[in-house]
């Protein structure tokens, strides 16, 4: 009996995988319209900036064009830029932290939430390319997209807020403005697509998977602002007045307080006591209706044995923060992409 | 195989009765109690931490008198607290507003549901009104909470404007309003756009434009601004425009720079002179308006009492802060009227709207 | 009365006219047909007839009068669209509240006995049923209406054999309870045969046949004979011709069943289906209440 044998064909291998250019042009072609619409916003809010920018440099040149810098009259004029611009540059400042969490949240969950809602994931994950690519495929383009932004983004926005920081009005280092400046931001952001990418997996619904990734990311934020971000490297302990590093590249202060002879802390409102009852000193004008009594709190307790302490990070640490906090962003935004993909990877249709 | 009850069909032809409202107040709950459950939950959440921040904060005024309000330690914690609340009516147009009708247009249930007894239009204003009422009646509950909690520090004479832009739309009737605005313009977009994702994203991007230039342009507006001579005003007030004028006239500030020049100064900002860059060469060059800010060492003119002689003075335009009530109401008001046309032309959209 | 009653009727989407000059009368108490293929331009006109889609030209009315989608009209007709949608992340229960809610007429009891009896899980969301489940939620849901005009767009796709049977079985019944008229539309024509009185044939756009069952297949026959016989064509309203060898098949409209077969054929009845392939593959033809565009001057009566 005769055996149907096929015969080996000459050349014959396995199929080559879809080509990932032809799957970035399928997620091109989907997300045009948004992107184009995304772009056109982000350049609204960048022109905004520019042009504000624009205006704090020159003010600030003839802040800085003053001379000699410690005379009175030249403490006026910089007190006048910063009563005239401060309040807007900080409010736009805050509300730059939206750009993140909505270029995260806003490219990242509805990709797979929408293509598990309507079902359209039956067909796209029984084509060729199969589904680990295709979803890899699909967050590839809005990921490098939003990074992208949020990099050039925060470079203008540390251009933009460059004379606060260089007066000495605001830190780089303390609070809000170290996750708008350097590699957070960039990092911050995508860790909201990540966040988002993974919410939309889980929850499938697109407008609760946004709401979820929002929060989520707020949560995160917080906690690293109000904890985590402080001890990164050990505080350093600095005893006496002064911070090192004053001036226009200030430490960033964690905490400061006093003891008192016995060397135990004194409460904050028995110091307050204790300063009001000191001697008073004379009245200084500062303003055209405010006044306020001239008494040096650190002398007098000092010279009544009190020892003022001051928990900080020096301004030097500011790099090192700004790569560990971006490390560790990373490393979370990986790990999430990564359960994404083992979601999809073990979720029945 | 059950049968079906036959009774006694009503007279057709007659004139019917339409189908009672207070079916559809079921039907807006059940749909969207996720929605509204969340919204209390996020307004919560901030307003307990207003409520904190609140009471932290009279305790503070309390315990340390003059000397805590006085050096605006208060005011530096607030800024960044309201820039962030900012954004809170944004979020609920794009969450609570756009979903709503882009929702049944991209899932294709609007097939069922307009083809109901109760008919699309009345359906759509039934639903709209229960969601706006609610909105508005948290957001304000909300822009009381605000406006209570940070009460000690706004407007008293450490100079924070009741006026000013930050915490203006946070307060009052205008919050309510801005909430109101934002479903608005969310449904809207819903009814135009027909996906959800995208209206959202649109109605994010449409709000924040309106915002921006009502705070910007229209708010200092609303009341003829007054004008005051100098360039330091109340310090509660709401400072809009400063400029200077030649003989009782405007003059630009271009020609006051050429003058300023001639003397080796430039305005940098109103009120903020500097030395001109080129270096004229004189050293303190700084020059502040106040009396005591000529410097000992200067051997310049005070540009500003040689302006004055010449004829130039310098005008202040504000708001003061006695107008901010007045303000509220006008702002709450067209914030209203534009909602209520939004809800309108949404309702007549749903109407013309074909499969 | 005429259920659905249109006069020129037509629908543009942008440029593309997807229903043209569609003029209908349907009567009450039938169970309406609509048949043609994927595209035809059904599900358009089954919208205009709802009130979801309003007219780019014509007239469309509906119960006797009435303007499609008016309240009137929203009251006693009930439609179910293709790919039956229901809010997905509410339960079955849910539903139930929600069309008594918006609606002046809804038998509840009728409803959850008729679900029970199917065996459709009341509190399980109806996003979670299976196609089949959702589309006998869907047509549960809108008999218990109590409608007098019963629309379905494609509603047995959904459906496995016994499910379809169930279901037609159904709808029967009620029209015979409570003389409920019902427009259903397929592309299979197959299964709508046993119950449909009267058809509408839709195709590219337009109607192309119309009328009672019963009528239209007493109108047409089909004469088999000689292949060269070529002088029928002038003497007949030849609808379709299939031609094998030396054989040729004519479907043919007659004036009445005494209408004479002429000598060397021979005449036999046709089916409904071989009655609607053939005006599928002659777009030209129709057979129209009317004044028709027919190939000769007999037009078929109007049924009314």
């Amino acid at each position: 009996m005769t055996t149907l044998t096929t015969p080996a064909q000459p050349g014959q291998h396995t199929p080559r995988p879809v080509p990932w250019s032809k799957l970035a042009w399928v997620s091109w072609r989907q997300y045009r319209v948004g992107l184009i619409g995304a772009l056109v916003f982000l350049g609204a809010l960048a022109l905004y900036l520019l042009v504000m920018g624009l205006r704090f440099h020159s003010a600030y040149a003839s802040v800085t064009s003053c001379h000699p810098a410690s005379s009175q009259a030249c403490q006026d004029v910089a007190s006048l830029f910063g009563n005239q611009y401060f309040i807007t540059a900080e409010v736009s400042a805050v509300l730059l932290n939206a750009v993140p969490v909505l270029a995260g949240v806003f490219a990242g969950a509805p990709i797979l939430a929408r293509e598990l809602d309507t079902g359209t994931f039956r067909f796209a994950w029984t084509q060729g390319a199969g589904r680990i690519r295709w979803t890899l495929a699909r967050l590839a383009l809005p990921a490098v997209t939003v990074t992208v932004t949020a990099a050039a983004f925060s470079q203008l926005f540390e251009w933009y807020y460059w004379p606060f920081f260089a007066s000495g009005m605001d830190s780089r280092f303390a609070g809000q403005f170290f996750n708008l400046t350097g590699v957070a931001f960039t990092a911050w952001t995508l860790a909201a697509f990540a966040i988002g990418a993974l919410a939309g997996v889980l929850i499938r619904r697109a407008v609760a998977a946004m709401a979820a990734a929002m929060a989520a990311w707020a949560g995160l934020m917080l906690v690293t602002y109000a904890f985590l971000r402080r001890h990164y490297l050990a505080p350093l302990l600095s005893k006496g007045a002064g911070v090192p590093g004053r001036g226009n590249n200030p430490a960033w202060v964690l905490s400061q307080w006093w003891t008192g002879p016995n060397g135990r802390p004194v409460p904050s409102n028995e110091l307050y006591g204790l300063i009001q009852g000191a001697p008073k000193g004379p009245t200084k004008q500062v303003g055209p209706d405010s006044f306020q009594t001239v008494v040096d709190p650190f002398r007098w307790l000092t010279q009544h044995g009190y020892t003022e302490w001051t928990s900080y990070q020096p301004a030097s640490r500011y790099w090192p923060f700004q790569w560990i906090e971006g490390g560790w962003l990373l490393a979370l935004s990986l790990l999430l992409i990564a359960a994404t993909i083992w979601v999809v990877r073990r979720r029945a249709a | 195989m059950t049968a079906m009850a036959t009774s006694a069909q009503p007279a057709r032809g007659a004139r019917l009765r339409p189908v009672p409202w207070r079916g559809m107040a079921w039907v807006s709950w059940r749909q969207h109690r996720a929605t509204l459950a969340g919204l209390v939950a996020a307004l919560g959440l901030a307003g307990l931490y207003l409520y904190i921040t609140g009471l932290d904060l009279r305790h503070e005024v309390a315990a340390y008198g003059e000397m805590f309000t006085a050096n605006g330690s208060g005011k530096m914690e607030m800024t960044p607290t309201a820039a962030l609340l900012q954004v809170l009516p944004a979020l609920i147009g794009a969450f609570v507003g756009a979903p709503v009708l882009a929702r049944e247009l991209e899932t294709g249930t609007f097939r069922y549901t307009w083809t109901q007894g109760f008919g699309r239009e009345r359906w759509a204003a039934a639903k709209l009104a229960q969601i706006a009422i609610a909105v508005t009646v948290v957001a304000g509950a909300f822009g009381f909470l605000f406006s209570w909690c940070y009460e000690p520090i706004i407007g008293v004479r450490q100079g924070l404007s009741p006026l000013m832009a930050i915490t203006f739309d946070l307060r009052g009737v205008a919050f309510a309003g801005w909430a109101l605005v934002a479903f608005a313009i969310g449904v809207l977009a819903g009814v135009l756009i027909r996906r959800v994702v995208p209206a959202m994203f649109a109605t994010l991007a449409a709000w924040s434009g309106l915002a921006v230039v009502t705070g910007a342009y229209l708010r200092s507006h609303y009341e003829a601004p007054l004008v005051t001579s100098g360039f330091r005003p109340l310090s509660a007030a709401w400072v809009i425009g400063q400029r200077w004028t030649l003989h009782g006239k405007p003059v630009s500030t271009s020609a006051v720079d050429h003058v300023l020049h001639k003397l080796g100064a430039i305005e940098a900002a109103p009120g903020v002179f500097g030395a001109a860059p080129s270096g004229s060469g004189q050293p303190g060059g700084g020059f502040g308006q106040t009396a005591s800010a000529a410097s000992p060492s200067s051997q310049n003119v005070n540009p500003v009492p040689y302006l004055v002689h010449h004829g130039y003075a310098q005008l202040t335009t504000y708001q003061p802060a006695s107008r901010f009530w007045p303000f509220q109401w006008i702002e709450g008001g067209w914030l209203l009227a534009l909602s209520l046309l939004l809800i309108a032309a949404t309702i007549w959209l749903v109407r013309r709207h074909a499969a | 009365m005429n259920v659905i009653e249109t006069t020129g009727l037509g629908k543009r989407y942008h440029q593309t006219w997807a229903l043209r000059e569609c003029s209908l009368a349907i009567p009450a108490g039938h169970v309406a047909a609509l048949v043609g293929p994927n595209g035809a331009g059904k599900t358009t006109l089954l919208n205009l007839t709802v009130g979801l889609a309003t007219p780019s030209a014509g007239v469309v009315t509906v119960l006797g009068g009435m303007t499609a989608g008016s309240p009137g009209a929203l009251d006693g007709i009930a439609f179910v669209a293709q790919d039956t949608p229901v809010y997905k992340n509410l339960s079955v229960t849910d539903m139930l509240h929600l069309t008594r809610n918006l609606n002046r007429h809804f038998d509840g009891g009728y409803a959850r006995a008729r679900l029970g009896e199917l065996g459709i899980p009341l509190k399980r969301k109806a996003g979670k049923l299976s196609g089949g489940q959702q589309a006998q939620l869907a047509l549960t849901l809108a008999l218990a209406r109590r409608p007098q005009l019963l629309v379905l767009d494609e509603p047995l796709a959904n459906l496995d054999p016994l499910a379809r049977h169930d279901f037609m079985a159904t709808v029967m019944a009620t029209v015979a309870e409570n003389g409920m008229s019902v427009v259903l539309s397929s592309h299979v024509l197959a299964e709508l045969e046993r119950v449909a009185d009267y058809l509408i044939l839709v195709s590219g756009g337009r109607v192309q046949v119309a009328g009672e069952v019963d009528d239209l297949l007493a109108g047409h026959r089909v004469l088999t004979g000689p292949a060269s016989d070529s002088r029928m064509h002038e003497e007949l309203a030849v609808v379709h011709e299939r031609r094998a060898e030396a054989q040729a098949h004519l479907l043919v409209r007659t004036g009445g069943p005494g209408d004479a077969v002429p000598p060397g054929w021979e005449a036999h009845p046709v089916g409904l289906e071989e009655l609607v392939l053939a005006y599928l593959r002659q777009p030209g033809a129709a057979a129209l209440p009317g004044p028709a565009r027919t190939k000769n001057a007999k037009p078929t009566e109007v049924a009314r």
